[in-house]
């Protein structure tokens, strides 16, 4: 009888004890604001963030791509696709595709590190869903260097032609 | 109050079909105790369990069989995916025995840079292990506090590598990139903070009388056992046997430091509770020291061949993640892709002493003695 008063007791101060110390933590974090309001402010993205692969891009706005498939070797997934063409003129080869199937990608930036042209980097996308597996099977790195580069650089003002809008 | 099954039996008014029916039932591979896709039968007496059988390889991805696909490089992010909750030990084991094997050294910079993370990857994995096993005893609260301990670890270990769960941060010869003075200065800021913590923790969790009740004497796991199955970690620690892969094989640089083994006799559920929470305070403690010598230099070694080639032979690594000994036996015919890559885990082994002494348990006990495991799922089947 003793021992079960006991008991009871000491789960009582257990009880309080706790009780005390979620309110100390809840008044000492009460006036903090803690939350990031998500879609209308973010977290800013670490420097060093490990997205998706992208193109870098050198002072004229190409890509320094060689197309030597370092890349698609090191790949241990499987989801990088690289041709390359050596245009006339041009002492190097470039690459005329570079798809990335990001379905696959395991994001472990073995790529990024053996590229001898520094020609791939990580990007900071991380709102990365859709509703179809199509939309990420294939990421086209060329035509998303050259988006971005456009929305860089002010399009020129006469209208060019038989640009899809 | 317990009973036992005797006056259990006696009771019981509704049992239908004698004292002697059984019934099977199914934990998982479903559910939230489990922490994963772990399906345990259980052949129930009544409340009682007869026989517990695991069965694993729900979540089998064929780790082994990758390593012997994929070059030494590409088997890297791999080591992460195992157990992801100590994702820097298990790469750790990996460029160690590439590097073992390939006589590679690694500069002073990038030991202590491996040994300061590893550490931090430790106390965030005990921290989710305690948060999550308290709330599967019922209490809420803890792993808040405990998530908001380990967001300020990830935050580090994002800021140098760029992940947050999946580090896969160690290359062979080094690490992928230099820690810089936020990292340090994160991390001398993070010690004192966790040791406040840790007191809060204390009078918070480990002193409350409701949880010991709980976890006193349940789940008794005798040294004899343990030495059976090969148990390993906080398990084998809270059964009183002295055994920690930094103390018994010492790898990288953890001879240099000051820092005790915590070994409790009670070999029960609360005894690895302890050693864990003792575990955190002594990583803190080699954080500390490894912060403060430091040394400046190369964090990568300069001649690393870009294709890895291991000399023909059987060699072994293992470290002790925070779950126990991790090891891999690495056979290699000297080509570019191992011949044989075996993954010894901690969690399988620790996982297999459940059937035994979980036998004659009440459910609910047996669900707080498999909390005190600390099971990762990924890890078991791997």
């Amino acid at each position: 009888m003793k021992k079960a008063f006991r008991e009871i007791f000491g789960g009582a101060v257990s009880l309080v004890t706790g009780m005390r110390i979620t309110l100390d933590q809840f008044l000492k974090n009460f006036r903090k604001d803690h939350n990031v309001p998500y879609p209308h402010a973010t977290l800013p993205i670490p420097e060093r963030y490990r997205g998706h692969i992208i193109f870098t891009n050198d002072e004229a706005g190409k890509s320094t791509c060689i197309a030597c498939k370092a890349c698609e070797k090191a790949c241990p997934s499987d989801c990088i696709f690289v041709d390359g063409l050596k245009k006339e003129g041009e002492k190097k080869k470039s690459a005329t595709q570079f798809d990335l199937d990001f379905t696959k990608c395991s994001l472990c930036g073995a790529c990024v590190e053996v590229c001898p042209t520094d020609a791939l980097t990580y990007s900071k996308r991380y709102n990365l869903a859709s509703t179809s597996k199509a939309a990420y099977a294939k990421i086209d790195l060329i035509k998303d260097l050259d988006t971005r580069m456009a929305k860089q650089r002010p399009q020129p003002q006469q209208p060019q032609e038989n640009t899809p809008q | 109050m317990l009973l036992t099954k005797e006056q259990a039996l006696a009771r019981s008014t509704h049992s239908v079909g004698g004292p002697n029916e059984t019934f099977v039932l199914n934990l998982g591979p479903q559910h939230p105790a489990t922490h994963g896709v772990l399906r345990v039968k259980l052949t129930m007496d009544g409340e009682f369990i007869q026989r517990a059988e695991p069965v694993c390889g729900y979540i089998h991805r064929m780790h082994e069989k990758m390593g012997e696909n994929r070059n030494y490089t590409q088997f890297l992010p791999n080591t992460s995916r195992l157990d992801y909750l100590s994702a820097m030990q298990y790469t750790h084991a990996w460029v160690g025995v590439v590097e073992k094997a390939c006589k590679i050294e690694v500069p002073e910079r990038a030991e202590y840079i491996r040994v300061i993370t590893s550490e931090l990857n430790r106390i965030a994995s005990h921290l989710v292990g305690w948060g999550a096993w308290v709330m599967d005893l019922g209490g809420f609260t803890p792993i808040l506090y405990a998530f908001d301990d380990r967001e300020k670890i990830l935050d580090l270990m994002e800021h140098i590598c760029g992940a947050r769960l999946t580090f896969c941060y160690y290359r062979f010869g080094g690490v992928a990139n230099d820690v810089d003075d936020v990292f340090v200065q994160g991390t001398k800021d993070f010690v004192p903070y966790m040791r406040e913590r840790m007191k809060m923790y204390k009078k918070l969790v480990t002193e409350n009388i409701i949880l010991r009740k709980r976890i006193e004497g349940i789940g008794m796991i005798s040294q004899d056992m343990c030495r059976r199955y090969g148990a390993c970690g906080p398990v084998l620690r809270g059964s009183g046997i002295n055994y920690d892969v930094r103390r018994a094989e010492p790898y990288s640089i953890y001879k240099r430091f000051d820092y005790e083994i915590p070994v409790y006799h009670e070999c029960d559920s609360m005894a690895r509770y302890l050693v864990r929470m003792d575990e955190i305070e002594q990583s803190l403690r080699i954080i500390e020291q490894a912060i403060a010598a430091m040394p400046e230099g190369p964090f990568v070694a300069p001649k690393v061949p870009k294709i890895v080639k291991v000399p023909a032979g059987d060699y072994t690594y293992a470290t002790e993640a925070a779950r126990g000994r991790f090891m891999i036996r690495l056979v290699s015919d000297g080509s570019d892709t191992p011949y044989r890559v075996k993954l010894r885990t901690p969690c399988l082994a620790n996982l297999s002493l459940f059937e035994e002494s979980s036998a004659g348990m009440l459910l609910p006990d047996a669900l707080a003695f498999m909390g005190s495991l600390d099971l990762v799922i990924p890890d078991i089947d791997r």
